[in-house]
């Protein structure tokens, strides 16, 4: 499904990062996995360094640091925007609303249009969206995105085939009217894989109890509860490497652009591997398409897009413009892409919590 | 021992993948070593096998690999 925005732009961006990191190679001690071959799939995957909350750190924690700083900065007023959506996996509680917990912190004004959005991976894209069509009405002017997840607590720390590459974070996404040209989307799902990324225990289907706390062999000498994120890597990996590349082809060829035209390729980060292949499949140079997050920070879901802007293009983004194409993929399952022109934000940069 | 097997044999030593006939189904090769494995290769051959060809069934043994590796115009 095809999307079409014009007149509006991004002014900011601030993405928040927990000071707390963690190496790959100390992980790997709790891996049941000889050390050789955790070193091995480091090398491939790029896993190196993750940061991850400590302490019972909320996702509110992230967001309000984070916009208590743009306040304290004078980089935006705390009356200054009509409506704040939230995406995240990671609500404080199943209910209120995330967005209602921010927005009573900071004690924001009543005029004020909260909404949470569970979305992952895409979810950037996916907030855009949302962000693009609120501002179709005349009483919303200005809006705050936040995407932010602390899914490190909900990764077993004896399972391989997550833990080392999961990060939390957030970021906070300011978006307006104004003109940076036009705006070009595009968005599908498919609910009947929904079981290739989930996690099984905690909502009102299987309540969490001290069963679903156990640990379970999974077969792979992999160990999780079912309180715990389960990623069928394969599955994921296929989903990427068959559906991203035309959906890349189809939004550039809505846009009427050619893929040498697009300055940068801003894709969620899952990790180096999988990005260099989207990368040979779809003949666009590494430099162009950065995978260096996962790396450096881990993967975040929703936040690894503004992580990748503000890391690797900080500088581009505020003092002139430029053309870039995103895409999420991951939970759901969800695919989405983005091209637009963006750039001479107000501010771009990363900030540790605490 | 031909490139593949090499390759095999660097990546899990302790395995004696000529005793099995299916990498897959006896657990020999999880989905991040088949990971792995195809990073070896592409480095070994100067290829990019395309991320739609990273499927279990297509290293399921060294049978299933030469197959594969023929698409990229390597013959072992």
């Amino acid at each position: 499904m095809n999307f079409y925005f014009s007149n509006k732009k991004i002014s900011g961006m601030l993405v928040v990062l927990p000071a707390n990191e963690r190496k790959f190679v100390d992980d790997m001690k709790t891996f049941n996995f000889p050390e050789a071959r955790s070193l091995k799939l480091k090398e491939v995957m790029g896993y190196d360094k993750h940061r991850v909350v400590t302490n019972g750190t909320c996702s509110s924690d992230l967001a309000v640091a984070g916009m208590q700083h743009l306040f304290d900065e004078k980089l935006l007023g705390r009356d200054d925007f009509d409506a704040l959506i939230v995406v995240s996996q990671s609500s404080d509680h199943i209910l209120p609303p995330t967005s209602n917990v921010i927005q009573g912190r900071l004690n924001l004004k009543q005029d004020l249009f909260c909404i949470d959005v569970n979305q992952g991976c895409a979810g950037f894209i996916v907030g855009l969206m949302q962000a693009f069509m609120m501002l179709e009405q005349s009483s919303i002017r200005r809006i705050v995105l936040i995407n932010v997840d602390v899914l490190s607590t909900r990764v077993s720390p004896k399972d391989r085939n997550s833990y080392p590459l999961i990060g939390d974070g957030a970021s906070i996404t300011v978006v307006e009217e104004g003109g940076m040209g036009e705006i070009f989307a595009n968005l599908k799902m498919d609910g009947t894989s929904r079981d290739a990324l989930i996690i099984p225990a905690g909502g009102f289907r299987i309540p969490t109890s001290s069963k679903t706390a156990v640990l379970e062999d999974a077969g792979d000498n992999n160990f999780r509860a079912k309180d715990h994120l389960r990623m069928d890597g394969s599955a994921v990996f296929n989903f990427v490497q068959v559906h991203v590349p035309p959906m890349i082809e189809s939004l550039l060829e809505f846009a009427k652009v050619t893929s040498n035209e697009v300055d940068y390729y801003a894709f969620h980060q899952p990790n180096r591997f999988m990005l260099q292949k989207l990368a040979d499949k779809m003949q666009v140079p590494y430099e162009k398409m950065p995978n260096n997050i996962v790396e450096n920070f881990g993967n975040s879901s929703g936040v690894t897009i503004p992580t990748v802007l503000a890391y690797n293009l900080q500088n581009e983004l505020l003092d002139g413009s430029r053309r870039i194409c995103l895409a999420g993929f991951g939970v759901g399952l969800t695919w989405a892409s983005m091209y637009m022109r963006m750039g001479n934000m107000s501010f771009c940069n990363i900030i540790n919590y605490p | 021992m031909n490139t593949i097997a090499s390759i095999l044999a660097q990546l899990r030593p302790e395995i004696k993948f000529e005793e099995s006939n299916n990498y897959i189904n006896d657990g020999l090769l999880d989905s991040f070593d088949i990971m792995v494995l195809v990073s070896e290769l592409d480095k070994a051959y100067s290829i990019s096998i395309n991320g739609i060809d990273i499927i279990p069934e297509n290293f399921k043994s060294q049978a299933a690999i030469e197959m594969l590796l023929k698409k990229y115009e390597v013959n072992e």
